[in-house]
This record gives C-alpha cells, structure tokens and sequence, in this order.
C-alpha cells in the first residue's frame, strides 16, 4: 500500500542553517533516505519552502481568486512529505519513525486513495 | 420440523455462539482480510445452522461445520459486494482452503485469535475503539451491552465499531502478530486494553452490577486467552495476577449498609482465598522470569497490601521502592499520586503533601487526586482543608458509592 507521510513541525523549532545541530539534522534524513532505499519502500519524498511563500488559490464563480499564505494558519506547518510504498500500516509507522523531524513535530501517515484495481 | 432437534439446535448454536464466536471470527477474517464481510458470513453461518441442524441434527464437529457454511457464504458476499476483480485471487485461495479444510482432521480450526487481538487493539486507532473492538469481536459481547457499559447509545457505539473497522482495512492496519521487535509494545497496548476492561467493571463508573461483573469476566478470560496464545510471557500472567488480587476482594468491597469499603477496612475474611493464591502464584511465576515489566510492578504492589494480614503491618517502604520503579515505565502523573500516598504512608508527611502539590496543576479536575490529597492534609492536622479537598472530590465522581465513601470521611472530619 502507498502511504504519503506529511512533515508538520512549529516555527523555529528545527535547528538553523549552518548550525552544528542542523548537519547532524541533515545526516540523520540522509540516514532515514537511505534506509527508506534499501527496504524499497521509497516512491517520492521533497522538503518544501517556509509556508510565508505559500500561495492559496481557489476558484469561485469562474474567476480564479489568490489568496498570500498557507491554506490554514495553524502553529505546526507542512515542511515536506514522503510518499512510501509500504505493506501495511506498521511498516509505513516504522519507516514515518525514522524522519527526523517526528522527535520535534509530527507525522501524520496518511494511506493513499488507490482507485480501480 | 422435530421439535426436539429444533431446540438441540438452538442450544448448539447458542453454546457455540458462547464459546467459540472470537475463535470462529477470528478464523474467517484470517480468511476472508475483512472485519465485515467475517462478521456477516458468521451470522449467515449461524442462521444456516439453525435451519439445518433443526431438520437433521447437529453435525459430529458443529465449529468445523460452521466455519465451512460460514467461508462460502464469504464467497458469495464477496463475489455480490462487486469486489471479484479485487478479491479473485482471495477467492481461489480461500476455495482452495475450503477444500483442504474438508480433508483435514476436523478439530484442526487454526486459532487466528491472537492476530484478532492484536488487531483490535492496534495503537493507531482510538483507545476507546480498541475497548469496544476487542470486547466486540474477541469478547463476543453485544454493541447493546458494549453501548450500556459505556453509557453509550447503541448507534453511536456501533458507528464507533464500523468506524474502527473500516480504519483497520482502509488504513492497512495488518491482521498480524507484530514482529519480535515491536512485540513488547505492541503487547502493552492489548495488555492496557483488557486492564481498562476490567478496571471499567471494577470501578464502576457507569452501567448496572451485571454488566460491570461481565466487562471484568471478560477482562479476566482475555488476559487467560493471551496467556494460553503467547505463553511464558510474564507481563501477561502479571496482569492476570493483578487482576485476580483485586478480583478476590469483590465481595468485601461493598457492605449493604455503607456501601464501598476502602482496601484499609474491609473484612479480610470475605477475600477469597483461592483467587488470592491463585494471583500470588501467577506473580512468582512472572518475577522468576526476570523481565521485569509495569504489570508485574503494579501486581507486586497490589500483592504487598493483600498478603498483610492487618493494614497497618502494610509494606509501604517496599510499596515505595515499587512505584519509583513503575515511574521508570509510566512516568505519569498518575503513578506519582500514588507514589505520594505509599511516601505519605511511610510517614514522610510534609514530602508527600508537597509531590502531590506538584501535580495539582494537571489534575484538577482528576477525583482521586483531591481524595489522595484530602488524606494527607487529615493527618498532617490540616482540617479545614482536607474538608474542602473532599468537597472537591465529592463534586468530580461520577458514582454514588464513592460519593458516599467521600461524605463518610467528611463527615468524620466534623
């Protein structure tokens, strides 16, 4: 089953770039890359830009509205996801357990809404 | 039709439904990979059972019978739920079996129940979920009994369970014994379920005196069940420990007269001795196995004040030492009450009055924490405010026969 792992963590509470910190923060994703590699569980995974360069678009009435900003305001934002090809829910929990970031936020696992087959 | 095998039939299929229902369910979901479509097949099975052994009499082994009615009915619901394409490799599978299983000896039904078990309790789905699933599907208990226990509607207990149910398929929660690594965990989470199972029973929140009898029944044959489907596991047979040394105070802990009995007051005479033997032992068992674990912490403590032959010859530095333990488990602000109330024991008054301060924060709104506190501050000579501690705790419960336990104490304060 395919999983999408969604990385919330709050403002601030990652380590800074260029900090002792954030070099062990970054070895320890490459860690968790590798692993997610070598099980073949990994599918797609990106970091994304701070949500203050967030647009938010809808359309109503045909006329396409944009809106600065996250969707939703709330104090722990979506950084980044892994997609993982899983074969069941303790697996996609072990491999969501290994993202560094779950020791400061939260991952949410999420299973993917196969259609057909 | 006969009438005598109409009712042979019933009692059969009602026996069956006592003492097998989890064994059978547990092996169609193994079948089938589907919480509803097992619990469907079952019923259908039952219904069929009750025709046919109605007309021609029970059959030779009734669980293999059914357990066969039951797969093909499975089938069939698969094949109409338009889920063929899907499920055809299941389905050639389970035919497959259903053969094999006609050849094979009949007894042999595979006991799927701890994978059952271990579903149901599974950490990513709510706690009280994995209370009703488990006392639903294991328990073989009604939604309707499961519901009064709760002091749920029916509706809303059994959107509870579908709610469940279609987590653990949508979701990909495994119908699986966890892995060695995840084991221990994992284990706590079902041993903590039928812990709140029994303790629901036991302390009675809500719900009338057959039912909370039956949730701790129930609580009791599921830690056995787990005992007899992991063996030589000495977490389970401290949970069962712990719960038959409560167990065996059942009758000493109400009085007609004043209602629930503190463990300090009761007649020790009423506590009954096999079921006190029988948790001492299961503890020894436990310990002698040298992977120490919470329930053996908590067993072991609740073994310290059962084998005191009066209160006051209670071990509470040895209790003491237990809890500080524990706290290396669960460091939770529960454990530190309790721990507080063991040190408040020892004599150490003012420290025990001043950890419980620590915790009024997070447990304001908590009733045996103002009880808890209410004790000390009486025999550290504050009177003024062990009474409005007990006005308090008097305020949270939510049953009468503590709310009276605490009026009693009250009013011994005047």
């Amino acid at each position: 089953m395919r999983y999408m792992a969604l990385i919330y963590s709050a403002d601030g509470t990652s380590p800074e770039y260029g900090s002792p910190e954030w070099g062990a923060f970054m070895a320890a994703y490459a860690e968790a890359g590798k692993t997610f590699n070598e099980r073949g569980v990994f599918r797609a995974g990106e970091a994304l830009q701070h949500t203050s360069t967030a647009t938010s678009v809808r359309v109503r009435g045909g006329k396409t509205e944009t809106m600065d900003g996250p969707f939703a305001e709330t104090k722990e934002r979506l950084g980044g996801f892994y997609l993982l090809d899983c074969r069941d829910l303790d697996e996609a929990i072990e491999m969501a357990a290994l993202i560094p970031t779950a020791e400061i936020g939260t991952i949410e696992v999420r299973p993917v809404l196969e259609f057909g087959g | 039709m006969d009438k005598r095998l109409a009712s042979a039939a019933r009692a059969e299929v009602s026996e069956v439904l006592r003492q097998d229902r989890g064994r059978l369910l547990a092996a169609l979901i193994h079948a089938v990979g589907d919480f509803d479509i097992a619990e469907e097949a079952l019923s259908d099975a039952l219904e069929a059972a009750l025709v046919h052994w109605g007309r021609s009499g029970v059959p030779d082994n009734p669980k293999a019978w059914l357990l066969q009615v039951g797969r093909r009915r499975a089938i069939d619901r698969l094949r109409k739920a338009k889920r063929f394409r899907a499920r055809a490799s299941d389905i050639t599978r389970m035919m497959e079996e259903d053969e094999a299983a006609r050849s094979a000896d009949a007894d042999a039904i595979p006991d799927e129940r701890l994978k059952l078990i271990f579903t149901c309790c599974h950490p990513a789905l709510e706690e009280k979920s994995r209370v009703a699933l488990t006392l639903r599907t294991v328990g073989g208990l009604s939604t309707r009994e499961i519901a009064r226990s709760f002091l749920d509607s029916e509706a809303a207990m059994g959107q509870r369970l579908s709610r469940a149910k279609a987590k653990i398929g949508a979701a990909g929660i495994p119908y699986a014994v966890p892995s060695r690594d995840q084991w221990d965990t994992r284990l706590q989470s079902v041993l903590i379920v039928i812990y709140l199972i029994f303790n629901e029973g036991w302390t009675a929140s809500g719900g009338d005196a057959p039912i909370r009898d039956t949730l701790c029944s129930e609580a009791m044959f599921l830690a056995r069940l787990m005992s007899k489907l992991a063996p030589a596991e000495p977490e389970i047979e401290a949970l069962l420990s712990l719960m038959m040394l409560n167990w065996a105070r059942r009758n000493a802990r109400h009085s007609p007269g004043t209602g629930l009995v503190g463990l300090d007051e009761q007649d020790r005479s009423l506590w009954n001795g096999d079921h006190l033997d029988e948790g001492l032992s299961l503890l020894d068992m436990a310990v002698a196995r040298g992977r120490p674990g919470p329930f053996q912490c908590q067993a072991a403590i609740q073994a310290l004040h059962v084998v005191a032959t009066k209160p006051d010859e209670t071990d509470w530095a040895q209790i003491l030492l237990l809890y500080d333990r524990l706290l290396t488990f669960h460091p939770t602000d529960v454990v530190r009450l309790n721990r507080a109330v063991a040190l408040a024991e020892t004599g150490a008054l003012p420290e025990a009055l001043a950890s419980v301060d620590e915790l009024a924060e997070g447990m304001e709104g908590y009733q045996p924490f103002h009880a808890a506190r209410a004790e000390i501050l009486r025999r550290s000579g504050h009177r003024k405010e062990a009474l409005a501690a007990l006005e308090r705790a008097i305020d949270l419960s939510r049953s009468p026969d503590e709310q009276r336990w605490l009026a009693d104490r009250q009013a011994a304060l005047y």
